[in-house]
């Protein structure tokens, strides 16, 4: 009865060694593609079959700064994308959301619907319609990268959407909002003094979610012909495959610590929110 | 009971007498709060609805901008049945194998601490992981079992094992199986967990309490109330399988295989002029399998729903 001991382990959980070892062999073959990325990133072709740090070193050579331009150029394109994302979820999504909650609760579940609407339209279909939608917005306001930041707002709705309900949901948000009002407070202090703080965990994850899924969009970048971070991974791996690996493990750590701290963040948030000493 | 429910409404805006009255300060301020939903309806209609519509739409015209039924009946060209055929059966068998060990997975964590360091880390990764379908994972495995991947290289130079004797599969259909299972793990994890961990534990004190075993407890209680749960889960990764198009991309050389990648060729193709209608045929064939999933999923998690409360 080892599950009995431990106070959050139910009656029906594993053992320790079943779960342990369950967690351990998929972790271990979960680890496998990620340890031969590793690899190849330090195969040295040069001290025949052995390995060296040659390919990380040649990352910050200047003298291959042409070769690597594509990569630069893609990721400084997926930051401006991220940060156009992140202006739709902040100034378009989150006021939205919380006029809904407000003034229209019997708006909720048509507006999830809408939210949650793009997981069933696949990207390749979504391209399809935008690549239209593109050639005129190219033709008015020319064919710059941040148009394509309102085409990622889409595809990020569900997971941000998702994120700021939750909060949404566990803050009495209408009850902050007519306590502030009955105060005096204008509409705009109840949004950016009231609402916006206690809605900041729902409103981080929704942001760093977006950034993931950015930073990791290929498809429709592809397809529109407009460069970012993985059509750059693309092409680069062409000529220089071990840059393009040592970039993709960098992007992975990068989210996955991006994650954690999420992770981190909510659990610390919620334990708060219960027990107010720790 | 009639009356006062009458009165209540009375006092809001039904029982106004039917002249024209000057607008009140609450029907003037509802009037504001309906504008304020104005820019994002805006936005959806621009880059959701007009996309979607285009998209399916162009499959019943023809190159001149004629409304034709050719594309549509191109759906039926053996090739297209195939390459459907090889998408659902791809995605069925990914979503099978990632939904069971998944749910294993799940199962397993269930035997650590909800608040502790394993689940974190279990759960960031997963979240990292689901995403990590695309480019990346492309490279990840061509790293591992490619012509000159580590496992291949090692099973070659250790055992005398050729994975590759039958030709390079990894880059037709059969290598895109191990991939697509590395994101479906993960998005399993995150979408079936919840379901597992709302199991109170009174339940199987209850079960043990009226002379039931644990066998019994899963059986007649764990498994019927998770079903739905995991009917859904699957769903969405049947779906997620479906609609996946960067890693297809990246390692499939010889021609296309699944529906992604036919409609990159219809929508590229310079050589065959009036292909890019064929594109949206396919799209709608599309978002037909994926509506069916879709519809199913919302029967299935509306019964999942009630046990989740």
């Amino acid at each position: 009865m080892s599950g009995a001991v431990r106070e959050s382990a139910p009656a029906f959980a594993p053992g320790v060694i079943g779960s342990r070892a369950i967690v351990g062999v998929i972790g271990l073959l979960f680890a496998i593609p990620i340890v031969s990325m590793a690899e190849f990133t330090l195969r040295d072709s040069e001290s025949a079959g052995g390995h060296s740090l040659v390919h990380w070193f040649a990352l910050f050579d200047p003298a291959n700064r042409a070769s690597y331009a594509p990569i630069w150029v893609g990721l400084g394109n997926s930051m401006v994308l991220c940060l156009g994302v992140a202006v739709i979820v902040l100034f378009l999504l989150v006021p939205t959301m919380v006029l809904i909650a407000l003034r229209f609760p019997r708006l909720r579940r048509p507006f999830e619907f809408l939210c949650l609407l793009p997981i069933s339209i696949p990207a390749i279909v979504l391209v399809v319609g935008l690549a239209p939608v593109y050639l005129v917005i190219g033709r008015t306001i020319g064919t710059g990268i941040w148009p394509l930041s309102l085409a990622y707002g889409i595809t990020v709705l569900p997971y941000a959407y998702r994120a700021i309900q939750a909060n949404i949901d566990a803050v009495d948000i209408s009850t902050l909002a007519e306590a502030a009002r009955s105060l005096g407070a204008g509409w705009v202090t109840v949004l950016l003094k009231v609402l916006a703080p206690n809605l900041r965990t729902g409103i981080l994850a929704a942001l760093l979610l977006s950034v993931a899924v950015v930073l990791g969009e290929f498809t429709i970048a592809s397809l529109l012909n407009r460069p970012n971070l993985q059509t750059a991974l693309f092409v680069v791996n062409k000529q220089d495959p071990y840059v393009a690996v040592i970039l993709s493990l960098l992007a992975l750590g990068f989210a996955f610590v991006l994650l954690l701290v999420i992770d981190r963040g909510a659990a610390i948030g919620g334990r708060r929110g219960i027990r107010p000493s720790k | 009971m009639s009356s006062l429910t009458a009165t209540a409404v009375g006092a809001g805006h039904t029982g106004q007498p039917p002249r024209r009255v000057p607008p009140t300060p609450s029907t003037r301020r509802l009037r504001a709060d309906l504008l304020g939903l104005l820019p994002f309806a805006a936005y959806l209609l621009f880059f959701l609805a007009v996309p979607t519509i285009l998209a399916v739409g162009s499959g019943f015209f023809d190159s001149a901008g004629g409304l034709t039924l050719d594309n549509i009946t191109a759906l039926a060209d053996p090739l297209i049945v195939a390459t459907f055929g090889n998408s659902i059966g791809l995605s069925l068998l990914t979503a099978v194998i990632g939904a069971l060990l998944g749910a294993l997975l799940c199962y397993a964590l269930l035997g650590f601490r909800a608040d502790g360091a394993v689940r974190a880390t279990v759960a960031a990764l997963s979240g990292v992981l689901a995403q990590f379908g695309g480019i990346m994972l492309a490279f990840a495995f061509v790293a591992t079992i490619g012509l000159q991947g580590l496992i291949t290289v090692w099973l070659r130079d250790s055992w005398g094992i050729d994975i590759f004797a039958e030709g390079a599969w990894i880059y037709g259909l059969p290598g895109l199986v191990l991939p697509y299972i590395y994101f479906q793990v993960p998005l399993m994890v995150i979408t079936f967990l919840p379901a597992l961990t709302a199991l109170k534990a009174t339940w199987v004190e209850a079960t043990l309490t009226l002379g039931g075993t644990r066998a019994a407890f899963w059986r007649r209680v764990a498994l019927p109330v998770l079903a739905p749960s995991f009917l859904a889960s699957f769903l969405l990764l049947f779906a997620n399988a479906f609609s996946s198009y960067a890693t297809a991309a990246a390692l499939a050389s010889q021609g296309s295989q699944i529906v992604p990648l036919q409609i990159r060729a219809a929508l590229t193709s310079e050589t065959v002029l009036g292909r890019e209608n064929l594109a949206g045929a396919l799209a709608l064939g599309m978002i037909v399998v994926m509506g069916l999933v879709m519809w199913a999923y919302a029967v299935v998690q509306g019964r999942a729903a009630r046990w989740q409360k």
